[in-house]
């Protein structure tokens, strides 16, 4: 139990910390814990949390999926021949700095401001990392299954099911974890520039329409918060049995 | 099975190229064929390109951007290593450090943007303090991770060899945890370039982001703005490369295996 | 070579060379090899480190393609990998996303439900590792994953069984008794079966024919036969015989 409740002691002293610093300077914007729980509370009250929370999953879902759906069978296709990866890699790492944000004016002309432009933002934002992590997935099967596959005489189709998929599993997932934090952080300053609703609007908009910082940072809490069980969720997806293999073959 | 022969040395240009050409001429012709009049072409995005360095608004932009990588993740890196390398020696202060740390790394930096401009006003300390914000996290998880794994019998060699703590720390277990570092470095290095041009667009007047934006607001120039998403993007690769150039060093070397 | 020995062999290897390209430089490996196994027969490869007795095998196994010579199988060219020749590698061999069951069944996709089940039950018996059955292969010993190896490549009822160094990963306790479980697999369900080795016991307490390569570009030095009968006592002195005539003919001293 001790182990527990030394980070719960450390996060009140923090927050005790913070209300003690607010206290002492009243009249500048930024709230308390307090006010910030308040906060909350009003966005609960309003049904406003639970429609942004959706709306800013909603699109990263969306993006994600039509990302990776893209990205993985097509790295893993050019991660296979050594051709494909030489001629897509230099592509791949020039698009890649490219901040998903520098993406919006494009994103706006082709989508209009809405919910298209901000899961197209996603999309961009996940699509590279996803397309290095299957190709780097593929190059790292150890030769010795693909050998094996060899040897046992399978078909195309029965070996990329039954010996690649299989084994680039792990590295997969734990390249979409990866991916899905980023997707996490490019929604919600997605939805600062380019939509009407999700969380990160609300922060936007809690500031413009009269300096609520109690909402704003509210805001941030609960992005954290989800930012973290989505984290968490995908990690426990690392731990599924058939999956943990990989971690203890090292 | 696959084409497992071994490509020939020309073969590393050939590829690329031919890639990027079929690229740029899928992008011309779908310019001409659906005879947008908004979208550039690959010539005009060129062209733009051109005007840009010769009105010397590129390299300003280009400079302050960099200035603000800079400083943020020189920052970043002074107050995450030292931080990170005591977090990974003490595990017990890990733990109880760690739960906050993992609460506030998925919050995007650009969330942090109204709390910014509160502490700093507009212009350039926002920004840098973005990009300070986004590489702290990488940094300080590569060197915790990075102590932490150094495999214990290394540790123990240097007691072996009557080494005192903090020497253990300085000529075993930092070298050790080297390779490590330099990833984080690496990988914060590359979000602080992601974070400054995207903090640039919202918060600050000049840099790479504006530049993109405002392409966009005074005149509807995709051409320029097109063009400055591709020096993002040739910047942001010369950054990586610049660091893979660092891991490099035969003292790093034997942290990374046959990586590309 | 008389038509007797030609229709005799299981394994022919005539005149076969491999040379290694690699950016501009080019590595001779094997050179010249010329051997012939007969069926059921168990050959042991022994040579320094290094000297090609990988590449021999993935020869033989169909992986690769020989620089020159030809690689015959009951008279049939070696075109490619098969699955009546099974290679067993030294370790990570086994499917870690598979149970055992898993991994011995991974060939039988043609069979019944019920052969199969049959099939993955009688190899699991016979490699012992019963109880073990949807056991994942990071909860086994080095020696269980071998085991495991043997047992799948066994289910697809090869006619040749390729082992390349399988017990090198091994302490020494465990390899001998895996060369007590292999001798008595053999002995069960015969089939021909290379071993390379690098450990002149394994070879000599193993093997009916012991072929000794030289260092690179490989020769066969020598070709000596076991002509002791099964079971072998490790102190009787035909095999001390044998184990120093083995040594000698590698070129190494009795004394240390």
């Amino acid at each position: 139990m001790s182990t527990l409740l030394r980070p719960i002691a450390f996060i009140v002293a923090l927050l005790v910390l913070w209300q003690v610093a607010v206290s002492r300077h009243p009249d500048q914007l930024l709230p308390g814990p307090w006010a910030v729980v308040k906060g909350i509370g009003e966005l609960l009250q309003h049904g406003l949390l639970l429609k942004y929370v959706v709306a800013s999953l909603f699109r990263v879902t969306w993006g994600f999926a039509l990302a990776a759906v893209l990205a993985i069978p097509l790295g893993l296709t050019l991660g296979w021949y050594q051709r494909g990866e030489m001629a897509v890699y230099p592509l791949v790492q020039i698009f890649r700095p490219i901040s998903p944000l520098a993406w919006i004016p494009l994103a706006i002309l082709w989508f209009g401001v809405g919910d298209f432009a901000a899961i197209f933002l996603i999309f961009v934002g996940c699509f590279f990392p996803l397309i290095l992590t299957a190709m780097s997935a593929v190059r790292n099967v150890p030769a010795v299954y693909i050998n094996v596959g060899r040897n046992f005489g399978m078909s195309k189709g029965e070996f990329v099911y039954r010996v690649l998929y299989p084994a680039v599993t792990p590295q997969l997932i734990v390249g979409s974890r990866i991916t899905m934090g980023i997707a996490w952080l490019v929604v919600v300053a997605a939805e600062m520039i380019a939509v009407n609703s999700g969380l990160g609007f609300l922060i936007i908009d809690a500031r413009n329409a009269g300096n609520r910082y109690d909402l704003v940072i509210a805001g941030m809490v609960i992005i954290g918060t989800i930012g973290l069980l989505l984290d968490l969720g995908m990690r426990s997806l690392e731990r599924v049995k058939s999956f943990r293999w990989s971690y203890s073959e090292e | 099975m696959s084409s497992f022969a071994k490509p020939a040395g020309w073969e590393k240009f050939f590829w690329p190229l031919l890639a990027l050409g079929l690229l740029l001429a899928v992008w011309y012709y779908s310019v001409v064929w659906t005879a947008t009049k908004v979208f550039p072409s690959p010539l005009s995005v060129e062209k733009g390109l051109v005007e840009l360095l010769h009105k010397h608004v590129l390299w300003a932009d280009i400079g302050d951007s960099l200035r603000r990588v800079a400083l943020g993740f020189g920052a970043a890196a002074v107050v995450g290593i030292p931080l990170g390398l005591t977090l990974g020696w003490y595990p017990a202060l890990n733990q109880v450090v760690n739960p906050v740390m993992q609460f506030l790394r998925p919050i995007s930096p650009i969330a942090w943007i109204p709390v910014a401009i509160v502490f700093f006003g507009i212009g350039d300390r926002p920004a840098v303090f973005l990009v300070f914000l986004s590489a702290f996290f990488p940094i300080l998880v590569a060197c915790v991770s990075g102590v932490s794994s150094v495999p214990p019998i290394l540790r123990r060699a240097g007691r072996n060899f009557g080494l005192s703590s903090a020497q253990i720390l300085t000529r075993v277990v930092f070298p050790a945890a080297l390779p490590q570092i330099l990833i984080g470095l690496r990988i914060a290095l590359g979000i602080s370039w992601l974070v400054v041009v995207a903090a640039e667009m919202i918060a600050v007047d000049s840099g790479l982001g504006y530049l993109v934006i405002d392409s966009r607001n005074s005149g509807k120039r995709y051409d320029l703005v097109v063009a400055a998403m591709l020096m993002i993007g040739l910047i942001g690769l010369i950054l990586d490369y610049a660091v893979r150039r660092l891991e490099k060093f035969k003292s790093v070397r034997w942290g990374f295996r046959d990586e590309s | 070579m008389s038509l007797a020995t030609e229709t005799l062999s299981k394994l022919r290897l005539e005149h076969v060379s491999m040379v290694f390209g690699r950016d501009g430089k080019t590595v001779p490996v094997l050179d010249d090899l010329n051997l012939q196994v007969a069926d059921g027969e168990f050959i042991a490869v022994v040579g320094p480190s290094g000297c090609g007795k990988s590449t021999l095998l993935n020869l033989t196994g169909g992986f690769l393609s020989p620089t020159n010579g030809s690689i015959t199988i009951d008279g049939q060219p070696v075109h490619g990998p098969d699955p009546r020749r099974i290679l067993v590698f030294q370790e990570r061999g086994v499917f870690p996303w598979l149970t055992v069951e898993g991994n011995i069944g991974f060939g039988l996709s043609k069979l019944s439900r019920a052969e199969r089940r049959e099939r993955i039950a009688h190899y699991v018996q016979m490699v012992r590792l019963q109880g073990f059955e949807h056991t994942y292969p990071s909860d086994l010993s080095g020696g269980m994953k071998q085991r495991l190896q043997v047992a799948r490549a066994l289910a697809v009822n090869p006619d040749i069984l390729y082992l390349d160094e399988p017990f090198g990963a091994l302490d020494s306790v465990t390899r001998l008794i895996m060369r007590g479980e292999l001798l008595r697999i053999w002995q069960a369900e015969r089939r021909t079966i290379i071993l390379v080795t690098h450990d002149i016991d394994e070879a000599v307490q193993l093997a009916d024919r012991v072929v000794v390569l030289s260092s690179r570009p490989a020769k066969i030095e020598n070709i000596l036969t076991i002509d002791i009968a099964h079971p072998r006592y490790i102190s009787s002195r035909r095999y001390l015989e044998l184990r120093d005539e083995l040594l000698s003919k590698i070129g190494l001293a009795f004394t240390v």
